[in-house]
Parts: C-alpha cells; sequence; structure tokens
C-alpha cells in the first residue's frame, strides 16, 4: 500500500474528473454560452441596428457579456463540491490545496471560456466589428478569461458556504474585473484603427501572470473560510 | 489495547473552547488520545460532536486552544497531518454523476495511491455489481459504504469518522467495527461519533468523551 | 518589541483603551474641522478662476483622500487578524469598513457637486470620479461579505480576505482607469488643474484633512467598542459592565 504524493498526477487526476462530471452534465456549458449570445443579440435591439453604431460598440458589448457570462458560469465552481462533502475532502488531502483549486479553476475556463473564445467571432459578425479587429477579439478574450476565472474564483470561493450568494458574488467580482475590462476593449479599438495593440496585450498577460501566481492561495484561503 | 507506558499520543487537544452562534459548545477541553484507542465521542444533539471532529480534522478552527497531532499544532504540520488523517463527514464527498469505481478510484487515487484495484475494495463493502452504477443511483446505504470504502485501502494512522454507521445495515455494522479493531491494533487510532450501540467493540476497548448541551 | 502591544488584543483592555482615547480623539476632531471649515469657507480667499464654488475643496479634499487611507487602515486591520489571529484587530477593520465608504460616498457627492458649476454636468466620467466609484463598491462588497455571514468570526477573515485581495488590486484598477480616461477624455472638458495654491488656502486644507483622519479615528472607537461588546455579549466583564449600567 504504497502511498507517493505526485503534484502533476493530482493535477490531472482532479482535472479529469472534473471534466467528466461535466461531460455528464453538459447543460453547465452550454447555458453559459447561450446567456453570452443572447446578452449579445439584446443589444442591437435596444439600441438600434445602424451598422456604424454597431461598429463602435461591438468590443465593448462582447468583453462586457463576456464578463457576465463568465461571472454567471463560475457561480457553479465550489457549489456541488461543497454540497457534497468533496470540498472538505480537497481540503484534507495531502496534496497542496493551491494546486487543486488550479486545477479546479482550469478545468473550468476549459469548459465555458474555451467555448466562449470561439463563438465571439460569429458574434462579432453580427455586430459589424471592424475587419482588422478579430485577431485582437480572440487574443484578448484568450488572455483575459483566465483571469476573469481566477480573479472570479476567489469571489465564489468566499461566498459558496452563503445561502443568497448570487448577487453578492457580482458585488465582490465585477469591480475586480475592471482593468480587464479596460484594457481588453482598448486593444480591440486599437487594432480596429490600425493602431498597435501588443502593449495592451502585455498588460492583460502580465494580470494572467499575477492572478494565476496569487490568486490560487486566496481561492484556498477563502475555501478555508467557507467550509469552517 | 496497547499498554499506557508504550502508547504514543497521536492527536492531542488542549483548551479547546468552541463558540457558535454566541453559544459555547465546550469550554476548555483537553484531551490525549493514543495509537491503538478507539474513542466515540458522545452527547446529544447540538452538543458540539460534529464541531468538535471538525476542529479536531482542522476544518473549523477553535475559538481558543490547539490541536496537536503528535506533539505539534497541526496549522504548522498540515501537511504532515492530512497524509496521515482519514477524515469522513456527515457529506461523504461521494460524486453522484461519477460510478462508485470511479468514486472510489478518484477518492484513492488523490490521496497519493497508485496500485490498487477498486472493484476487489467495492467487494469488501458488497457493492459487486454495483461498480458501474452512478452513485447518484444507489441507495442510501450502497453511496455510504462507496465512501466507507476508503477505509479499507488506507494507511493513514487517524480516522475521524462522523456518524460512519449511518444507513448501513447490521452486518455491515459489525464489518467496520472489525475494521477498527484491526485498524487499532495496527496503532492507529479511530475518533467516531454515533448514536447507534456497538456489539463487537465492547466498553472495554470503547473509550468515551462526553459532551453535554449547555445552555446559556 | 511588540510584546506589549500583545496585551491589548485583550478584548477588556482594547475596550477601556479605546474609551481612554475616545474623548481626546472627539475634541481634537470637532476642535481641527471646525477651525479649518470656518476658515476654509469665511476667511480664505475667492479664487480668481473658480470664485467661491472651490470652496467645497474643503470637504471634498480630506473625504477623497482619507478614504484611500481609511481603506489601507481596513485592509492593515485585516491582515494582522488573519496572519497572527487577533481578533481585536477583525472588530477594528469591521469597525473601520462603514465609515470609509461614507467619507467615499461624501468624496463622490461633493466631487459631482462641484462637477456642476465647473464642468457644466453633475457626472463626469473623469479618472479620479472613477476610481473612487470604483473604491466605494470594493467597500461594499467588503461589508455586505461580512454582513452576510452569522458567524462573526468567518464573517471578518472572509471580509479580510476580500479587503486584502482588493488592496493589490486599487493600484491596478487606479492605473487603468488612469490611461482610460486619458483615453477617451473629449476635449470640451477641462479638468482644472490644482494650480500652486496660495497658503491662505493651503494651511485650512491641511487642517482640515488631518481633522477627518481625526474623526475618523474617533468614529472607529466607538464603533469598534460597540463591535467588542457585540462580539463578546457572553463574556462576565461585559455581562458587569452591563449591569452596572442598569441594563437588564
Amino acid at each position: 500500500m504504497n502511498k507517493g504524493i505526485s503534484y502533476t498526477k493530482a493535477f490531472s487526476t482532479l482535472l479529469k474528473r472534473d471534466l467528466q462530471i461535466a461531460v455528464r452534465h453538459r447543460g453547465d456549458i452550454f447555458n453559459p454560452l447561450l446567456f453570452f449570445v443572447l446578452v449579445v443579440t439584446l443589444f442591437p435591439l435596444g439600441i438600434g441596428p445602424e451598422p456604424q453604431v454597431l461598429t463602435r460598440v461591438a468590443p465593448g458589448i462582447i468583453w462586457v457579456a463576456a464578463l457576465l457570462a463568465s461571472m454567471l458560469s463560475l457561480e457553479r465552481l465550489f457549489k456541488a463540491d461543497y454540497a457534497d462533502g468533496s470540498l472538505e475532502q480537497m481540503l484534507l488531502s495531502p496534496q497542496p490545496l493551491p494546486l487543486m483549486v488550479l486545477a479546479k479553476v482550469l478545468a473550468h475556463w476549459l469548459l465555458t471560456g474555451v467555448p466562449l473564445i470561439l463563438v465571439a467571432p460569429l458574434l462579432a459578425v453580427l455586430l459589424h466589428l471592424e475587419g482588422n479587429s478579430y485577431g485582437a477579439l480572440i487574443a484578448t478574450l484568450a488572455l483575459g478569461t483566465p483571469v476573469l476565472s481566477l480573479l472570479g474564483a476567489i469571489g465564489v470561493a468566499l461566498t459558496v458556504g452563503l445561502r443568497k450568494g448570487g448577487v453578492l458574488l457580482s458585488l465582490l467580482i465585477l469591480p475586480l474585473y475592471i482593468p480587464v475590462l479596460i484594457f481588453a476593449t482598448s486593444a480591440i479599438d486599437a487594432a480596429g484603427m490600425n493602431l498597435p495593440y501588443d502593449g495592451q496585450l502585455a498588460i492583460i498577460g502580465a494580470m494572467l501572470i499575477g492572478s494565476l501566481t496569487l490568486a490560487p492561495f486566496a481561492i484556498g484561503a477563502s475555501l478555508r473560510v467557507s467550509t469552517n | 489495547m496497547v499498554e499506557k507506558s508504550k502508547a504514543t499520543t497521536l492527536v492531542s487537544a488542549s483548551n479547546l473552547t468552541c463558540i457558535r452562534e454566541e453559544r459555547i459548545l465546550f469550554d476548555e477541553l483537553s484531551f490525549d488520545i493514543n495509537a491503538g484507542e478507539i474513542v466515540q465521542i458522545e452527547g446529544p444533539n447540538g452538543a458540539g460532536k460534529t464541531s468538535l471532529l471538525r476542529i479536531i480534522a482542522g476544518l473549523s478552527r477553535p475559538y481558543a486552544g490547539q490541536v496537536n497531532f503528535k506533539g505539534e499544532d497541526i496549522n504548522r504540520c498540515r501537511d504532515e497531518y492530512n497524509d496521515q488523517l482519514l477524515y469522513l463527514g456527515h457529506l461523504a464527498g461521494v460524486k453522484s454523476e461519477l460510478t462508485a469505481e470511479e468514486n472510489l478510484n478518484f477518492n484513492l487515487r488523490i490521496s497519493g495511491y497508485d496500485e490498487f484495484d477498486a472493484r476487489e475494495i467495492l467487494a469488501k463493502v458488497n457493492l459487486s455489481g454495483f461498480e458501474e452504477a452512478l452513485a447518484g443511483h444507489l441507495s442510501a446505504g450502497q453511496h455510504r459504504r462507496t465512501a466507507l470504502a476508503r477505509l479499507w485501502h488506507t494507511n493513514c494512522k487517524v480516522w475521524l469518522l462522523d456518524e460512519p454507521f449511518t444507513a448501513i445495515d447490521k452486518k455491515g455494522v459489525e464489518e467496520l467495527e472489525h475494521l477498527f479493531l484491526a485498524h487499532a491494533n495496527r496503532g492507529g487510532c479511530v475518533i467516531l461519533t454515533t448514536h447507534q450501540d456497538m456489539s463487537v467493540i465492547g466498553d472495554d476497548v470503547l473509550r468515551k468523551i462526553r459532551l453535554d448541551y449547555r445552555f446559556v | 518589541m511588540w510584546k506589549w502591544l500583545h496585551s491589548y488584543a485583550d478584548p477588556e483592555r482594547a475596550y477601556k483603551l479605546s474609551g481612554t482615547l475616545l474623548p481626546w480623539f472627539a475634541m481634537l476632531a470637532i476642535s481641527m474641522i471646525g477651525i479649518g471649515t470656518v476658515w476654509g469657507l469665511v476667511f480664505a480667499p475667492t479664487d480668481y478662476q473658480q470664485g467661491d464654488s472651490y470652496r467645497i475643496i474643503f470637504i471634498h479634499v480630506p473625504a477623497a483622500s482619507m478614504s484611500m487611507a481609511a481603506y489601507m487602515a481596513m485592509a492593515t486591520s485585516s491582515f494582522i487578524g488573519l496572519v497572527w489571529q487577533i481578533k481585536s484587530a477583525d472588530w477594528a477593520a469591521a469597525a473601520i469598513a462603514p465609515i470609509g465608504a461614507v467619507v467615499t460616498f461624501i468624496a463622490l457627492v461633493t466631487g459631482a457637486t462641484w462637477g456642476k458649476p465647473m464642468w457644466g454636468t453633475w457626472w463626469v466620467w473623469d479618472a479620479r470620479l472613477t476610481s473612487e466609484l470604483v473604491l466605494l463598491f470594493l467597500y461594499l462588497g467588503v461589508i455586505s461579505l461580512y454582513a452576510s455571514f452569522e458567524d462573526k468570526v468567518l464573517a471578518a477573515r472572509a471580509a479580510g480576505i476580500l479587503a486584502i485581495v482588493g488592496v493589490i488590486n486599487i493600484p491596478i484598477i487606479k492605473y487603468s482607469v488612469d490611461w482610460w480616461s486619458s483615453l477617451h477624455q473629449p476635449s470640451t472638458i477641462k479638468i482644472t488643474e490644482e494650480s500652486s495654491m496660495p497658503t491662505e488656502m493651503l494651511y485650512p486644507l491641511l487642517i482640515n484633512i488631518m481633522g477627518f483622519g481625526v474623526m475618523i479615528g474617533a468614529i472607529t472607537l466607538v464603533r469598534f467598542r460597540s463591535e467588542i461588546l457585540a462580539r463578546n455579549g457572553m463574556r462576565p466583564w461585559v455581562r458587569e459592565l452591563a449591569k452596572a449600567e442598569g441594563v437588564k
């Protein structure tokens, strides 16, 4: 009965389990995506169909919708684990907690962030996004949505034990999303005007690295509070 | 039981105080639990049995006092302690979307075990034939057994079990009791809460810690 | 070196110490804000560009500068409470949060009121106003998270983590908002640079800034004391205190 702790094995075991569960529960993947598409559809209906207006606001709409969809899908990140006791087992396992948290967030991003990136160009067509901006749109979403998942997971971990977590969650994490929103939309705008946007991308990349290193510890500490 | 002189203290609590919703559950509680002991925490509902187990596990922080593992504060040796700790709470950590076998596989892998035969272990808890069934479709007792199966493949010294016998039939309870005795004889310790009477583990072996419901 | 501080972590001593300090803070705050405000509103010279409407800075600037300082104080207390598990620090953080939120709100309202005569509109997406608004959201997040937990020991730890995450993010948010507003600021609106201020304006302003700081300290002490009593209701010394005050 040998026991060996291997970080990569623990990481992949947890990642695999979360993906497996999600595949058996497909609604969790499609609902946030559907929400994303619906919110974006509402905007032309609300502000009018003129292509010039839509072109101007397209980056903002897509990114705000992405923020909301990410937040909505994150709410379920730790809920099921909390309800069935898996979360306690995770906290008491001999594996380092930040590592396991990272595996869970990665699984979640693969399931909700990646589909969002894939469907975004289609929505951009509907909103008459500037032709040069597509590359920037994909790049900012690819770098930015993991940051949203990581920061959002802190808020989710803090509210997972509360009954009325939903509205509170938005108050906790939307202010933290502001920098990503600002730099992402500005990169897309810059690309539309044929200006370089690698500066903005570099800043979002720095935010990604920063949140990758710090957020797992904050999430772990928050989970310990929530399961108390 | 191991003789007192030879006994090594695995878990010790010193001056634990627990306050929930402005009510003192227990105050200045101290005890040592040695290798080879089976300890039952008893008391009426609401006396703080689960809270005490969770504090010993390190899931909850006590209001005051500390828990030591082999003489060291568990907050300072969390990895070492978690490596030797097997905790099963009210909620067993069984995923209803996964089959019994997948659940056990996951639970053992994440604890660091690699070589095991999940079907063989499931057979020991009478779950042969249910390996492929989703845990969500199992009965309450089978669900519980899926979680308890871990006890048959572990080298953790400290077992913390909150109501392990819930929904388990009489024969299953006896098997569990034999397992506890064997574990204690191997130098481990079992700390459990239960309202059921145990038939195999006699009062001479079982040590009890009593918590009373406190008013005010 | 810090040993003497530890004895004040004991709730009873913290309660007594804050009770001794309170009248001093209160008196100092009243006199400083009184002097600063009267000086600023009545005796300081009129600004040649903005007329008398500039006088709102004697409220606005102290509130704005203290809003950030109060957040820092709250996060520092939370950090002490989390790391060294000193409960008095948790209570202090819980006491500061609503005060900081109110000060931030005052800064926002006075800023908007100032904007009306200066820019002709109540709200401008000016970088400073925007980051002040975000700061208010951060405060409200901490406050409502603290309120959502029934167990206040947990509440303090959760709100503390959020406050610390907020502190790491404040510079990033501030920088991004500054950068964003420099991109988007319409050229029709000019924000008057705060030019070198005559000393007759500067002194009352400085006095008021310090006065606001001391006032926040005083109100924090009041809230801190009630927080201690609320969290220690089952302790004998609180019961004796209540008995002495004639509470049944």
